[in-house]
């Protein structure tokens, strides 16, 4: 869907920060936790890592960018939960008011509704019987399409013309996993672009290539 | 309910920690497991092991890039964040460097968790629309004629830059090379540099 989460090309965010070789793993404590947190709520919550991608891409901008990468897995995690029902909306907040010292009622405990589904396999590599559809060498369009479910399909390369670059192992499709609604097994395409077809002919000269699925592109007629 | 401002990300954090560890949801002995793996175990030394031996046994470096997965896989390396490793080559001539626009897909296996810089939107936003200052502006300067590729991580498929081994190491063994390959340097942001 189009979101926050679809940053490529962009514009507003400034300058970009020069690595440092110091840094920890966790600058602090609380994202290690989040981040620890995050993974085992993808089992808890009976969903994917698909499905985890897709509720990063729901969060409202705040939400996303506030307190940085932990954070948007943090806010990830409780939609997961109160997606399953794990959870209810307001109970994080309501705990944490309690470990502040607030006095607010907490909201009792519902019934779980995991979603009725089980992956085919462990992972997302899946062997498909068909050939691939497009070879290497052989142009081909991202499709112009705005899903309102999750896709992993940039905005900024929709509606342009790359080339095949390499065909990578089938995988199942994250616009359909996410959601719970079949695996759809399908080659992926390192699709390779030049940025003039991308940003214009004014343009640094240089290419991008992105891992496209099959269901996302179509040839050129 | 809205009395005390805003709650700060560790208090949600302990408060969702909590809130499962007491239904018997999770266990904070297996949280206490997966932070020490990756802060300890899962970082950047796994790929360097990777580049120098592949600057070091031209068999192993043809293996490397013909299939990533399997020739990191010999060296022991393997898990959530690398079911797929495509490995490129960085030369004199030829760049690549590797971004996630979508979100911060990251080779876990071989370089750990994403350092700050790589999570940061100036960085997704960017690396696709203009890389060479992007690069410029994290301390690598390019030449004209050399060719950029940026990696979108779109997929599952996970990128690691097998950089190009600085002049003057020639006479350096494997075990004196790995201290040299940084993080940086295998997503593409970086060179390596000679001691």
């Amino acid at each position: 869907m189009d979101g926050i989460a679809d940053m490529g090309g962009t514009g507003g965010w400034g300058p970009t920060h020069p690595p440092r070789g110091d840094e920890p793993v966790f600058q602090k404590p609380w994202q290690g936790r989040a981040f620890a947190l995050t993974l085992l709520s993808i089992r808890v919550s009976g969903r994917n890592v698909d499905a985890f991608r897709h509720a990063q891409e729901r969060l409202d901008r705040a939400a996303y960018l506030d307190d940085g990468y932990f954070g948007r897995w943090l806010n990830a995690a409780e939609l997961m939960l109160t997606d399953s029902a794990i959870l209810a909306p307001t109970a994080i907040d309501a705990r944490a008011r309690n470990l502040r010292g607030e006095h607010v009622a907490e909201p009792p405990i519902s019934e779980p509704a995991r979603p009725d589904y089980a992956p085919t396999a462990a992972g997302s590599l899946r062997s498909v019987d068909v050939p691939p559809a497009f070879a290497v060498g052989e142009r081909v369009r991202a499709k112009d399409m705005s899903p309102p479910g999750h896709t992993r399909l940039p905005g900024y390369v929709r509606g342009h013309t790359g080339v095949v670059d390499l065909i990578q192992p089938a995988a199942l499709l994250p616009d359909t996993n996410a959601h719970f609604l079949g695996e759809n097994p399908q080659y992926v395409y390192s699709v390779r672009f030049d940025s003039r077809e991308l940003w214009g002919a004014d343009t640094e000269p240089f290419g991008v290539t992105a891992e496209l699925y099959e269901s996302y592109l179509e040839a050129l007629s | 309910m809205t009395t005390g401002g805003p709650l700060p990300a560790a208090l949600r954090t302990e408060a969702l920690e909590q809130l499962l560890t007491e239904r018997g949801l999770i266990d904070p002995k297996v949280m206490d497991g997966i932070i020490t793996n990756y802060e300890t175990n899962v970082g950047p030394l796994n790929g360097a092991k990777v580049v120098a031996r592949a600057w070091t046994d031209p068999q192993y470096r043809r293996r490397l890039l013909e299939d990533g997965t399997a020739a990191i896989k010999e060296l022991g390396f393997s898990g959530s964040q690398g079911e797929h490793i495509v490995v490129v080559e960085n030369t004199a001539t030829t760049h690549n460097v590797v971004v996630c626009t979508l979100c911060s897909c990251y080779p876990w296996p071989v370089l750990g968790l994403p350092p700050s810089w790589y999570k940061d939107p100036a960085y997704r936003a960017r690396m696709v629309k203009e890389p060479r200052t992007v690069l410029s502006e994290m301390g690598l300067e390019l030449a004209d004629d050399v060719r950029i590729t940026v990696r979108d991580s779109t997929s599952e498929v996970r990128w690691l830059v097998l950089p190009e081994r600085p002049a003057g190491t020639e006479h350096l063994p494997e075990e004196q090379l790995v201290p040299l390959v940084t993080r940086d340097a295998m997503v593409g942001v970086a060179k390596v540099k000679a001691p």
